[in-house]
């Protein structure tokens, strides 16, 4: 019982940093239509950046994890503007095909740098962030996890539903044609899902990378892991992104403790045909609203 | 005459570059009026608001030739964003919410050309005008009824002050009684904030009631136009668009005017 409860906590732990990186993908997605395949290069260059932070520039590690989510907001201001603003209004093959371009050069750029081993990152977080309830024991960098992901969906949920351009976003996402015509504008709110975007993605990078270490394979296709979550979610639904990453992260850390280690990156995709063979929009797709 | 506040100087649009929608349309708007555009389907009513507001773009459609005269100043082939913070606000055919918003978000969406303004205040003005929205201000717009869709967007629009609100069929599938209503908020708000408002309707009838004057469209060209009363008891306006003889009583296909009847290719 002790060791199902380890499970779920790691796992819901896990669960919601896939969740808030599939957000940015979703966001994209619900904004433009695009699907950005280069969202697990995304997350490694978030956890690059940071371990260039703390290792090479010596910057303590709070303000080092401000700078890398600045700086990757603007790095995907940077993407939106020099890359996908060209081809608006192209067929969105080549723009999907443009993101599989971008993956292969951020991951070049990663390899060059800083090679395909495994870096680590210095051991910072203190041992007093860790929990001990009864027989479970959450470690640091889930306790970390939990407070920095619900701050996260917090101030999301607070964008979204309250600020004017949280308002403006979700118009262009629900109807591009009104949104145009009382003067949103479009192309802002496209470079700014991108910035968002690549903002929640390192912000998952930088936290994966202290459980499992930093390689730039690993965090790349951990970003393939965003197309179980939100296609279990529901591809136009941030809500059900959360949830299906929660889902998605409790499947992996279950099957890894009970079943094997080596199983845990495939029982996640069976789950997800069955739940797919019942609810083919996802758990939480949006159901079109109807009416005449 | 009045101030003009906008002028289309003999505009043709195409789509697509090749298919010709409007040739060589010429309208005037005074200031402070209510102008409406009367004209069967595919007269390129619809088009000429798209002309104004620059909506043509995204459908992939140009004013290739004539000119937008707003305030003096060449607004032809501009973005719709440069076009709304000018002042001139289309609300579309069709209604077009945005489904998954509340009725109250709806609205805020219409303060987007003038952002981080006080919207408060505006909101009040819209709930003043549509009374029927304050009740359902928290629900989702996908499930109000086709009524109160209208009123919503005509007052998104209003929330952005608009100088020209061009309304799209405002009338489009709603119940008489529900269309009056409209009609009598559209002339009040022409009233009360001296818009200036550009009227497109199948509703004839309506239309020339609260119209100051009205042009005729047809097969993309301007036909007829006049002042409302005139063009009211014009005997063809009366014949084709009121449905009534020039006695009264309804008439025959077969009388109908030769022209009407003369057989299209395209």
């Amino acid at each position: 019982m002790d060791f199902f409860l380890q499970l779920l906590v790691n796992g819901v732990c896990v669960g919601l940093l896939y969740g808030i990186s599939a957000m940015g993908f979703v966001m994209i997605f619900k904004s433009s239509s695009v699907l950005n395949f280069a969202h697990g290069e995304l997350l490694a260059l978030g956890a690059f950046f940071f371990l260039a932070l703390i290792t090479w520039a010596q910057i303590p590690i709070f303000a080092a994890f401000i700078l890398t989510l600045i700086g990757c907001f603007i790095l995907g201001f940077i993407i939106e503007k020099f890359f996908l603003r060209p081809l608006i209004g192209e067929k969105l093959i080549f723009v999907i095909m443009l993101t599989v371009g971008l993956a292969a050069m951020f991951k070049g750029l990663i390899l060059l740098i800083w090679g395909g081993n495994l870096h680590t990152y210095p051991d910072f977080l203190p041992e007093s962030l860790a929990l001990k309830l009864g027989a479970i024991y959450i470690a640091p960098v889930y306790t970390a996890t939990l407070v920095i992901s619900i701050i996260f969906l917090v101030l999301f949920g607070l964008f979204f539903k309250q600020s004017s351009q949280g308002i403006y976003m979700r118009s262009v996402a629900d109807n591009q044609k009104a949104a145009l015509s009382l003067g949103v504008n479009v192309r802002r709110v496209f470079a700014l899902s991108w910035a968002i975007a690549a903002m929640v993605a390192s912000m998952s990078g930088i936290v994966l990378g202290i459980i499992n270490g930093v390689n730039v394979h690993d965090l790349s296709s951990i970003g393939l892991k965003v197309f179980p979550v939100v296609i279990l979610g529901g591809l136009d639904s941030i809500s059900g992104a959360i949830i299906g990453g929660i889902i998605i992260g409790l499947l992996e850390t279950f099957t890894g403790g009970y079943l094997s280690p080596s199983l845990r990156d495939v029982v996640p995709y069976i789950v997800l045909v069955f739940i797919l063979l019942i609810k083919p929009y996802g758990l939480f797709g949006l159901v079109e609203i109807e009416r005449v | 005459m009045g101030e003009i506040l906008l002028q289309l100087n003999n505009i043709s649009v195409v789509y697509s570059d090749v298919i010709q929608v409007l040739k060589g349309v010429s309208l005037s708007v005074e200031k402070g009026h209510i102008v409406s555009l009367l004209g069967s389907n595919g007269a390129g009513k619809t088009t000429t608001l798209k002309a104004i507001s620059g909506l043509l773009k995204p459908e992939n459609g140009e004013v290739t030739d004539g000119s937008v005269i707003y305030n003096g100043k060449n607004i032809q082939n501009q973005s719709p964003e440069y076009i709304t913070r000018q002042g001139i606000i289309q609300v579309l055919e069709g209604r077009q919410p945005f489904k998954y918003l509340t009725i109250e978000e709806n609205l805020r969406v219409g303060t987007a050309t003038r952002p981080s303004k006080p919207y408060k205040q505006d909101l009040e003005m819209v709930y003043n005008y549509f009374p029927a929205l304050v009740a359902r201000r928290k629900s989702l717009a996908g499930y109000c009824s086709g009524g109160e869709l209208q009123m919503l967007v005509i007052g998104r629009a209003l929330m952005a002050h608009p100088q020209l609100l061009m309304l799209d069929e405002p009338s489009l599938g709603l119940a008489p009684l529900v269309v009056q209503e409209i009609f009598r908020i559209i002339k009040k708000i022409n009233e009360e904030h001296e818009t200036t408002i550009v009227l497109v309707e199948q509703n004839a009838h309506m239309a020339l009631q609260v119209a100051h004057y009205a042009y005729v469209m047809e097969n993309g060209k301007i036909m007829m136009e006049g002042a409302s009363k005139d063009l009211a008891d014009n005997p063809d306006v009366k014949e084709f668009y009121l449905g009534m003889a020039a006695t009264g009583i309804a008439k025959s296909y077969k009388d109908v005017k030769a022209y009407r009847r003369r057989k299209r290719w395209l």
